[in-house]
């Protein structure tokens, strides 16, 4: 199944918010079963994506909306050498959220970095 | 060039599989390669065998079958994202204990590392979604 000894810069772009639609979950699941693969992964968070990143998500029934919790899955993303997260700056500041708010350790880019970063890549994947 | 093709949204709901249909047709009148037709997200209800839409507009499915037997194409659905969605082929359907299956003509079920697979081996890999 792989190509041996290709390895290309894939892209993961997140832009919408955990729960409310499936992007972010099954975006994530892409990440883990890639992984395998042992390609060039980063993943970036702009506009609600960056709530993706957010701590303390409460989901359970008795905290209102009985959904698995997912967020975890990004601190276990070290673990399968996935360890580049990029977060947009702008996006950030727009929704009042620091790195400090976020459950993992992130590099925060201006948008101009941001574009560069993309230029950069071989597969954007967009969920 | 070789593509790879990603379809994210079901049909009707979004344009992204008449675009996603329209660029492949495009693109293979134009002599150029579709390595995979990807389907993720809801994407994967484009393959259902029982969509009965309106006869006076485009039969999405039907179109997708039919262009992929006229070209070979490798149509796949996401089986994460199927099983999510109650998509599945006859295997599937004795494995999950289910009593039908619903997968169309030229569409097949497969994981996720057929999506990666796709990245790596084609020279450009286009997203069609919301």
């Amino acid at each position: 199944m792989e190509e041996e000894g290709v390895v290309k810069k894939f892209l993961y772009l997140n832009r919408k918010a955990p729960y409310g639609t499936i992007y972010a979950l099954e975006s994530l699941e892409v990440v883990l079963i890639g992984a395998a693969f042992e390609q060039d992964v980063s993943l970036a968070f702009i506009d609600d994506g960056v709530y993706q990143l957010k701590k303390d998500q409460k989901t359970s029934v008795s905290d209102g909306i009985g959904v698995k919790d997912f967020s975890k899955t990004y601190r276990a993303l070290e673990g399968y050498d996935v360890e580049k997260l990029y977060v947009d700056k702008k996006s950030m500041e727009e929704r009042g959220l620091s790195e400090e708010d976020l459950i993992v350790p992130v590099e925060v880019l201006e948008d101009t970095k941001m574009a560069e970063l993309m230029e950069e890549q071989d597969v954007v994947f967009s969920f | 060039m070789k593509f790879a093709i990603l379809v994210n949204e079901g049909p009707y709901q979004h344009q992204a599989s008449d675009s996603a249909y329209q660029f492949t047709k495009a693109a293979l009148e134009k002599g150029h390669d579709i390595f995979r037709v990807f389907f993720y997200h809801d994407g994967v209800n484009n393959g259902s065998r029982l969509t009965v839409p309106p006869q006076d507009d485009r039969h999405i499915v039907n179109r997708w079958s039919e262009l992929a037997k006229e070209h070979s194409l490798d149509l796949v659905l996401c089986i994460a994202a199927a099983q999510r969605r109650g998509m599945l082929d006859e295997n599937e359907a004795k494995r999950q204990k289910k009593d039908a299956n619903n997968i169309a003509e030229g569409f097949r079920i497969s994981g996720l590392g057929q999506l990666i697979e796709a990245g790596i081996q084609s020279e450009r890999l286009m997203v069609f979604g919301d």
